[in-house]
């Protein structure tokens, strides 16, 4: 339940409006982003007829397969079975791989060769499937990679299921600075020509390579420089790439959607990322609330519900309508809490537009279910 | 239920995001230090989450009091484990760095080693909650249970599975004994990991691909605890709207066709929601570990909250 004084967010407009090319799904972990990507692409290419891609993440089982993607291919795949014939849209579908992005990207900017040894190297493999924010950052090299392919109407982007939605801006950023850290030039300083750290006298430097030495082990230290040294040569194109995808989501043609649920953790993480984004300058246009519930009737209240249960109880012959109306009572009683929680996100950004989705009886299995929310969003 | 049905002392408490772990975890903490005992509630992802469940500043790296059971004698500390800090305590127990470690900080050595060896991050988070486990002060045990509120299903195999991550970095030395010190804590009788869950179909997907997971890592795996389970209410009901518009006029409330007709749409919804609940119920039970559920707090979740969960784990 949004707050009655929030504006709605009007999802078909934003989607229609070709305008808008990319449309990022944002939030904490288990508020139903990919279901909302999902569901927003189909919409965008049955209702509005544009040529939707949906780049997902770790997507559940049974929501990938509505969407006919059986494999972590890093390759769009058309959806079918869905109905385009009256709009001519079509909606595409791809899962991230993220060691396969990764690898491409050290392949676009190095020597075959060079790439050999970077794949052989275990700190290579170590971080490029477990660093963390290599997920992020891949999220968005990919992302930069469709944009700039040119051949899609509208991309959207559900986000990885970071432990902070906030990861999400934060690891390309991350990833560069580490690549163009101090630690690595000191540790790459022989590849350089310049002076090791290791041949460096100064106290805390000599025993930093003492310690490093005795906890790390020369094993250790010769894959790490081996690292290094075949990474000098990407630098450059990493912090490049990081720096354009910035600038492509702080586009206009980018719309940022905040997807949370009304539960306390999402709906605090969806305000962290509003005043983020609001600092970033990048476009945020909306609030989209998932699993919310309502009532179908309004001509009883919480409290006469409870006190008619109770009645009934003690009269001891209407047990069905003395549990119905506990049904009710509870239904309330969750729609009030909702409210609440919801309040903190609409009495902090007032301007902000949102729309609530109501919860759905079963998850979403099928195209037809995603069409249900595709409308629910709408309005 | 009692402290006996939760043998072990290092429990692991992880779910799927949104499932309520860090309620969990923190009544857990406090059902267990009923009784006199003192245990410790330990969190390692930087999210400040107990401070925020028990209203407290951000707390330090640093084992603080911060709760008293319900009607109970003991205590909970808790701790929110930082990487860096970890690893410069460890470095300091080891190599006596003294000033020199502040100097690595300084120049980004910490954040280096944390970030290019992920692995070496989960070793020096778990490494933490090990030595607490099974530090003593004066000849006694320095907690009786150790909490964690540990990273979500999707990771927790990963997080716990240290040695293996290790092992393709260092294959020798310090870290490589350290990772096998806590690989072997982990898979003994003294670790005990909660899954906890909704009755909900994704989050029961997950709880069960966790424990499948977990179990075929030798980890143990303790109790599925489900958490904001709802009273059984309409069970085998009739819902008939003749029935329905009765029990309206007796109890004296309106019972125009649209309100009745409204309670009967709720209350058939509330049944196949229920269905769905029963059937997912069903599928935890297969997994054949001991389910504990708990039951959605009309309230929200504050320190009255907090102890009756507490106290409904314990089975008091």
């Amino acid at each position: 339940m949004a707050d009655q004084t929030a504006p709605l967010l009007d999802v078909d407009a934003l989607l229609a409006d070709p305008a808008t090319r990319i449309v990022v799904c944002c939030g904490a972990g288990g508020v139903g982003k990919t279901t909302t990507a999902a569901a927003l692409g189909l919409r965008a290419a049955e209702v509005h007829g544009r040529r939707t891609v949906v780049l997902t993440i770790d997507p559940a089982r049974r929501l990938a397969q509505s969407m006919g993607l059986t494999e972590l291919d890093n390759t769009p795949r058309q959806v079918k079975g869905i109905d385009t014939e009256a709009t001519g849209g079509e909606l595409h579908a791809m899962m991230l791989d993220m060691k396969r992005t990764f690898d491409e990207v050290v392949q676009t900017h190095t020597s075959p060769q060079r790439a050999a040894e970077i794949f052989a190297n275990p700190f290579y493999q170590a971080m490029s499937s477990t660093f963390s924010g290599t997920q992020e950052y891949m999220a968005m090299e990919k992302l930069g990679q469709l944009r700039s392919a040119d051949e899609w109407d509208l991309i959207i982007v559900d986000t990885p299921p970071s432990r902070s939605a906030l990861d999400f801006l934060d690891a390309p950023a991350r990833l560069s600075r580490f690549l163009d850290g101090r630690m690595l030039r000191m540790l790459m300083a022989p590849a350089r020509g310049g002076r090791s750290m290791f041949s460096l006298v100064t106290a805390s430097f000599g025993v930093f390579s003492r310690a490093v030495q005795k906890i790390l082990g020369a094993q250790l230290l010769t894959d790490l420089s081996g690292f290094v040294a075949a990474l000098d040569s990407m630098f450059g194109g990493f912090r490049q790439r990081a720096d354009e995808t910035y600038r492509i989501l702080q586009d206009p043609q980018t719309a940022f959607l905040l997807v949370a649920a009304p539960e306390r953790d999402a709906v605090r993480e969806a305000a962290y990322f509003a005043e983020r984004l609001v600092a970033e300058r990048m476009p945020l246009a909306g609030l989209v609330l998932n699993r919310t519930h309502e009532v179908a009737f309004d001509t009883i209240s919480l409290a006469e519900a409870e006190a008619a249960a109770a009645q009934l109880d003690a009269e001891g012959d209407q047990q069905v309508t003395a549990e119905a109306l506990r049904v009710h009572a509870g239904l309330l009683r969750q729609i009030e809490r909702e409210v609440r929680v919801a309040a903190r996100f609409t009495d902090a950004f007032p301007q902000v537009p949102a729309v609530a989705v109501t919860a759905q009886p079963a998850d979403v299995h099928d195209v037809d279910g995603l069409r249900t929310i595709g409308t629910a969003l709408a309005g | 239920m009692g402290r006996n049905e939760w043998p072990a002392r290092l429990h692991v408490v992880t779910g799927k995001g949104g499932t309520g772990k860090t309620t969990v975890a923190a009544a857990l903490a406090l059902g267990l230090a009923a009784g006199g005992h003192r245990t410790l509630l330990v969190e390692v992802e930087g999210r400040q989450g107990i401070a925020q469940l028990f209203g407290l500043e951000p707390l330090p790296y640093k084992e603080l009091r911060i709760a008293t059971p319900p009607r109970a004698d003991g205590e909970v500390r808790a701790l929110a484990v930082d990487p860096e800090e970890a690893l410069l305590e460890y470095l300091d127990m080891f190599y006596k760095l003294g000033a020199a470690g502040r100097a690595l900080r300084k120049i980004g050595a910490i954040d280096f080693a944390t970030t290019i060896a992920p692995g070496l991050r989960d070793v020096l988070l778990t490494g933490k909650v090990k030595e607490a486990t099974t530090r003593s002060d004066s000849g006694r045990r320095a907690y009786d249970a150790v909490v964690l509120d540990a990273p979500p299903t999707g990771r927790i195999g990963r997080f716990l599975n240290v040695t293996t991550e290790t092992a393709r970095l260092a294959k020798m030395g310090p870290i490589k004994t350290q990772s096998d010190g806590v690989s072997s804590l982990l898979r003994s009788p003294i670790t005990s990991v909660h899954v906890v869950t909704l009755l909900e179909e994704m989050p029961v997907q997950e709880s069960l691909d966790a424990i499948e997971e977990l179990t075929a890592l030798n980890i143990p795996v303790g109790r599925i605890i489900v958490n904001g389970a709802r009273p059984p209410l309409l069970a085998g009901a009739r819902l008939t709207k003749t029935e329905l518009k009765r029990g309206l006029i007796a109890a004296g409330l309106p019972s125009d066709p649209a309100s009745v007709a409204g309670l009967q749409s709720e209350a058939k919804a509330h049944l196949t929601r229920r269905e769905l609940e029963e059937s997912l119920r069903a599928e935890l039970l297969e997994a054949d570990h001991p389910v504990v559920e708990l039951p959605l707090l009309d309230g929200g979740v504050d320190r009255d909250g907090l102890n009756r969960l507490s106290e409904l784990l314990m089975g008091v």
